[in-house]
């Protein structure tokens, strides 16, 4: 079996500029979608992907050693397709078919019909327990590739998630690592007015995990989380990434809690794409 | 349990749980890639046999049913062949969302077993029957759906679902059944039993309404009618040819399902006669209603789950 690489990229701001322009292109020509989910995610994935964390090739999507990357948010879905382009799963040319009749890339991930996608999402609080059931099966093998799951705050809700975590401890699954997009702000409002999550470092810690907490548009402190979540040996590791519901584009920053879903129309995306000022 | 068995003289045999369990450890024995994850009732699905074979391949994820199939989803994405097990109510009703999302649509090769099915349970009463369990189980795409008549048969389907891959759903009671197969007959996912030959109706039935058609059969026989009596385990991908025939050389057909009315067996055959062979058909099962606590014999009286309400049913059927 060939070597797996951790694909790097010297120049992560660049990559992750191009996602937000392809999160922003492809959904405003969907004329539906989650650009602003898509948007608070962008610095995690850039690194997950590009900057040395995961392992995989495109070229052998299956490969039973891969890092597994599972995105239990799934409406961050353009934000995910964006980096599976990125990586070579995908062309870039296709990012624009998103949610459009015929197209695979639909809504939200389906795993049969995307390479790179590891779970088919959407119904939100399933993604960590089949990150559980992987890095399990990881265990079984003998392998050494770890497991990456995204869940939303809004997500965090769920009681499933919580069952999870509960058995992630328990288990001392410490090649499962939990990333929080923390951005504060579900579908219809503010976390913290609808079902407040804190002290959610407390929470995770009372569950067996080992717990850090990060600026997640800050790429040093995201890379930096990553090699520490590798470090931490006995336990599933959470990083709490502290971020910005629609980041990048300041009209979108600006109502964080009322944006939720809304794609930008063609005049609205021109000044986001010029805010944004990746070089595609 | 005497399941109002009066004419046919059947052997008790497993309950259909044992027999599952039992069959399960010894394919755990065979193939590597088989785990099991439990909900804390391994001692009343019987995967504790596997447990206590293989118990670096077995996960009891405590009373948290969603947690339990989206871990089986996870394994199975890694190759494994995972056996999430439980009461088939709290499997089907409480992680139903799960089996959807991070079974059938992804198509996961997940074999999701649920024990304790039907109204036969007895005395724990209606919240731990499940009477939904069957029609939830055959809406999901790509799903198979096996219900077994006994012991024998519910270790056949047990092998059999565990090297096709695919999801499915075997359904298994908790009381031990009157054994109807040996084990040289044959068992084959998809391919309906003939049990009793005969040209004037048609007994379609699953678990335990199986040896309950053999004894109506006699029944019937004793008053010159005779019915054949069909097996159809498989409830999906149902036995259409097996359908079609008994429409085409039976005079009608009755379906008895330990289930609700609606989107189980009784349905499945009623859309393949109605477009293939249009017939008089009757129905015997647990009706539109919760049942109540009690011996599981005076249950299935109750219920109207009983040779003799087979017979009736066949009576009707045939009458112009
Ligand atoms: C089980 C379930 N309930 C409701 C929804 C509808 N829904 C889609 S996104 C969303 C809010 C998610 O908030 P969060 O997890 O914080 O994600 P964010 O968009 O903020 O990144 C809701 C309620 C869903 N997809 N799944
Ligand atoms: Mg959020």
């Amino acid at each position: 079996m060939p070597d797996l690489q951790r694909p790097r990229s010297d120049d992560l701001d660049a990559v992750a500029a191009r996602l937000r322009h392809h999160i922003v292109t492809s959904t405003t020509a969907a004329g539906s979608g989650h650009p602003s989910t898509s948007l608070s995610m962008v610095e995690i994935i850039a690194v997950l992907y590009r900057g040395g964390v995961l392992r995989y090739d495109p070229s052998d999507p299956v490969n039973p050693n891969r890092d597994r990357f599972i995105l239990s948010k799934g409406h961050g879905a353009p934000a995910l397709y964006a980096v599976l382009a990125e990586a070579g799963y995908l062309d870039a040319s296709e990012l624009t078919e998103l949610r459009k009749m015929g197209s695979r890339l639909e809504g939200h991930p389906n795993m049969c019909r995307v390479p790179g996608v590891e779970a088919s999402t959407g119904s939100l609080g399933q993604g960590l327990s089949i990150g559980v059931g992987h890095a399990l099966g990881l265990r079984l093998d003998g392998s050494d590739a770890r497991v990456y799951v995204m869940v939303g705050d809004g997500e965090s809700e769920q009681g499933q998630v919580w069952e999870a975590a509960m058995f992630a401890g328990n288990h001392s699954l410490s090649n499962l690592t939990l990333i929080v997009d923390r951005n504060g702000n579900q579908q219809t409002g503010p976390v913290d007015e609808i079902q407040p999550l804190s002290p959610l470092e407390d929470k995770f810690e009372a569950f067996h995990w080992a717990v850090r907490t990060i600026d997640g548009h800050s790429l040093n402190e995201v890379q930096e989380a990553f090699e520490w979540a590798r470090s931490v040996g006995d336990r599933p590791q959470v990083v709490i990434a502290n971020t910005i519901k629609g980041k990048g584009v300041s009209f979108l920053e600006e109502r964080q809690s009322s944006y939720h879903g809304k794609p930008l129309n063609e005049d609205q995306a021109a000044i986001a794409l010029e805010e944004i000022g990746a070089s595609v | 349990m005497s399941f109002g068995l009066t004419r046919v003289d059947l052997p008790e045999g497993d309950a259909t749980r044992e027999a599952f369990g039992d069959a399960l450890a010894e394919v755990g024995a065979n193939d590597e890639r088989v785990v099991v994850v439990d909900g804390d009732v391994h001692n009343s699905t019987f995967t504790g046999k596997f447990g206590e074979r293989f118990p670096e391949r077995f996960f009891n994820a405590g009373i948290a049913e969603s947690n339990m199939v989206g871990i089986a989803s996870g394994l199975a994405a890694c190759g494994k062949i995972p056996v999430a097990a439980s009461f088939s109510t709290f499997l089907m009703s409480n992680a139903y969302d799960q089996i959807r999302m991070s079974v059938a649509f992804p198509n996961q090769n997940v074999k999701l077993v649920g024990t304790h099915a039907g109204i036969s349970i007895g005395e724990d009463g209606p919240s731990q029957m499940a009477i939904e369990d069957v029609a939830l189980a055959c809406a999901l795409p790509g799903f198979t759906v096996i219900v077994p008549a006994d012991g024998i048969s519910a270790a056949a389907a047990t092998r059999a679902m565990i090297a096709r891959e695919g999801p499915t759903f075997l359904r298994c009671g908790r009381p031990k059944v009157p054994q109807i197969y040996s084990s040289e007959d044959q068992f084959h996912i998809g391919k309906a039993n003939t049990l009793r030959e005969g040209d004037d109706v048609t007994l379609i039935a699953n678990g335990i309404m199986v040896a309950m058609a053999l004894d109506a059969a006699e029944g019937l026989a004793a008053a010159g009618i005779e019915a054949r009596v069909i097996d159809m385990h498989t409830v999906k991908p149902v036995d259409v040819g097996a359908i079609e025939r008994a429409a085409n050389e039976t005079r009608g057909i009755v379906v008895a399902e330990e289930h609700l009315a609606f989107g189980g067996l009784g349905s499945i055959v009623s859309m393949v006669v109605s477009e293939r062979r249009p017939t008089r058909m009757a129905f015997v099962d647990v009706g539109d209603t919760y049942a109540t606590s009690g011996p599981p014999d005076d249950l299935l009286r109750q219920y109207g789950l009983t040779p003799d309400a087979i017979v009736d049913a066949a009576t009707r059927v045939l009458k112009d």
